[in-house]
């Protein structure tokens, strides 16, 4: 019988620091054990714990794509025990990972669909993940357009730089980055993640689908806005966080109501989401 | 079914032989309280108990159980490799359990063991338990075992039913497992003794007045009860203690923590309580259950209602009434279940009062 409560083995292969205030770190490991990146098989919006011995675990979303062998990404930021724990550790050092735990977002009903993502700060781990997923080459035709709006308070806050400049240039995705206040050398939006989604997304129907990603207030300002622009609530795909231990919802913590966020989310449909208690 | 007649001259010969191939839990008294415990080679199960003060989940559900374990020793070649913790799957045998508590663990085991996840902890020192239990024929006045699928004579989830019978327990074989543990303690005397169960099974199920009300649970409205204006009242002299979640044989929350000792350390899983403030705070200090009002309704939301919705299965309460004993405030899960059973939506006048 499997112990679910046990990790794979895993070695940290490289630590970048991902924001220029140094608050998030993405961390690259490699598992230890032949077979462990096979069974660690996972889909875009999937979650693990990374599990450090004599320290704790802490649920965070896979940043890495599906589509990306060899290894798995984590972008950390640093905030509680486990997180600063780890932000400490160094190139080389053993820990555990745990997964991949909870659902994903929804690729077979996104199959054909047109797709928006709107993400904000640090919570772009699991959007870079999908974003990548869909724009290779043996998944790009599955999907209509791809528009994705992205804000960060400043250029060095926002994530995965190299990856948004490279897809700036391409034609088969719309990106809108956009940053708080101007800064020099910045040639993209300028405005809060809302309001620039309000100019530049598409129109929301049947064939369109939104996937949001942000802090509470980017998400509460947005959701108006998505309405506005015509999607319906079904159409409105998020992913929830909540304190956990296990992750496979058992410790029963993350509940809100009789849903778990660990094990029947974290990906919520806005439809499904009103129909829980607000307790996360 | 087999029925085994069991003279209580042989009652503790018999126990003595199971133990050379079971280890014995029953309950004991200590510092004025029965708890199940492991029993010493010479020591008797206190059959005259009752309800204990914690129900015998501890058993299969430690109160805190090591799971994972590592070195953090770096001369070691595995150090910092994270292990599973052995688990011993001696066989086991729990004498004297109360129909009450041993329907928790089938209640307890739909968390443990499902069709995605399967704790090891939990289903391997299961299956390896036998369950022992005695008829409730002097139920206590906070019993409410009757309304809540759960009786006196309940079979389920035990494998052996004995009732007592003054000068000798009669023995209702329920499984191979029971029949395994009678032929090991050498109980081999067969009665024909159907209609003592039946009729005592009546007289019990006589003796417990105390109800609660639980069929329209099933079709009220997650959120219209979520926001029912009774939680404030309901949850006004609540302390946040825990007892409550810590007596309850059916509440199964736990905690991960890890322990380190110099260079070694391991992974527990302890219980913990949506009770506290602690169980739900995220990092960043927001706290979606953080205050009092909002924790209560978790627990009696969880117990009656989203555990009805997602199991199919009746409440998460057997009716032990251990909470309702032992609540500092008198806060009593047989009032609440009324209230929010009988709730009609915000246009109900709010006149109902715990």
């Amino acid at each position: 019988m499997k112990n679910p409560y046990v990790p794979y083995p895993v070695r940290i292969d490289d630590i970048e620091i991902a924001t220029e205030d140094k608050s998030l770190k993405t961390f690259k490991f490699v598992f230890l054990n032949e077979g462990d990146e096979e069974n660690f098989s996972y889909q875009a919006g999937q979650f693990a714990e990374l599990s450090v011995a004599g320290v704790g675990e802490i649920p965070i979303g896979i940043a890495s794509s599906p589509v990306e062998k060899g290894f798995v990404k984590f972008t950390v930021f640093k905030a509680g025990v486990v997180t600063t724990h780890l932000h400490n550790m160094a190139v080389g050092d053993i820990m555990g990972l745990r997964g991949p735990l909870g659902n994903w977002y929804p690729w077979d009903l996104l199959q054909g669909k047109n797709i928006l993502i709107v993400g904000g700060g640090f919570a772009f781990t699991t959007l870079r993940s999908s974003i990548k997923y869909m724009l290779d080459p043996e998944n790009r035709s599955k999907f209509g357009t791809i528009d994705v709006v992205y804000g960060a308070r400043t250029p060095g806050m926002l994530l995965y730089k190299d990856e948004l400049i490279e897809w700036e240039k391409r034609d088969d995705i719309n990106m809108h980055l956009t940053i708080d206040t101007p800064a020099e050398g910045w040639n993209y939006n300028v405005g809060f993640t809302p309001p620039v989604t309000e100019q530049k997304a598409p129109q929301g129907d049947a064939d369109t689908y939104a996937i949001v990603c942000g802090p509470p207030v980017m998400i509460r300002f947005t959701l108006p806005v998505l309405e506005k622009l015509g999607y319906a609530h079904d159409h409105i795909i998020m992913s929830l966080e909540n304190r956990m231990k296990c992750g496979f919802g058992m410790c029963g913590r993350c509940g809100i109501g009789k849903e778990l966020v660990c094990k029947d989310g974290p990906v919520f449909t806005l439809d499904q989401i009103n129909q829980t208690p607000k307790e996360y | 079914m087999k029925v085994v007649k069991i003279d209580k001259s042989q009652w503790s010969q018999g126990l003595t032989k199971s133990r050379e191939s079971y280890q014995l839990y029953g309950p004991v008294e200590t510092d004025g309280f029965h708890s199940f415990k492991a029993l010493a080679a010479d020591q008797q199960p206190d059959m005259a108990c009752v309800n204990t003060r914690l129900s015998p989940k501890a058993i299969l559900f430690p109160q805190s159980e090591a799971i994972v374990e590592y070195s953090l020793d770096s001369n070691d070649a595995d150090h910092h490799v994270q292990k599973s913790t052995p688990i011993d799957e001696n066989p086991r045998a729990i004498v004297g359990i109360r129909p009450c508590d041993a329907k928790s663990v089938r209640l307890l085991n739909l968390n443990f063991d499902n069709a995605e996840y399967q704790d090891p902890y939990w289903v391997k020192v299961l299956a390896a338990t036998t369950f022992i239990g005695l008829a409730c024929d002097d139920p206590r006045s906070t019993c409410f075992c009757t309304s809540v699928g759960c009786g006196p004579y309940n079979e389920e989830g035990l494998d052996i039913l004995l009732v007592d019978q003054e000068e000798a327990y009669l023995a209702k074989i329920l499984t191979e497992k029971g029949e395994a543990l009678v032929k090991t303690a050498g109980w081999d005397a067969t009665a024909d003794a159907t209609e003592v169960f039946d009729t005592g099974k009546q007289a019990a199920e006589a003796k417990i007045v105390s109800t609660v009300s639980t069929d329209k649970l099933k079709n009220q409205d997650i959120l219209s009860l979520h926001s029912a204006p009774f939680w404030e009242d309901v949850g006004f002299a609540c302390l946040n203690c825990g007892t409550c979640t810590y007596t309850c044989p059916t509440c199964w929350c736990f905690d991960l923590q890890d322990e380190v000792r110099g260079k070694s350390g391991k992974r527990f899983k302890n219980w913990d309580s949506c009770m506290f403030p602690l169980f739900t705070l995220h990092t960043t200090g927001h706290n979606p259950r953080g205050t009092k009002m909002q924790r209560v309704r978790q627990r009696f939301m969880h117990k009656l209602k989203y555990f009805v919705d997602k199991y199919d299965h009746g409440i998460m309460c057997v009716g032990c009434g251990r909470c309702v004993n032992q609540c500092p405030v008198n806060i009593d899960i047989r009032a609440i279940c009324e209230i929010m059973n009988a709730y009609e939506g915000e246009n109900q006048e709010a006149t109902a009062r715990v």
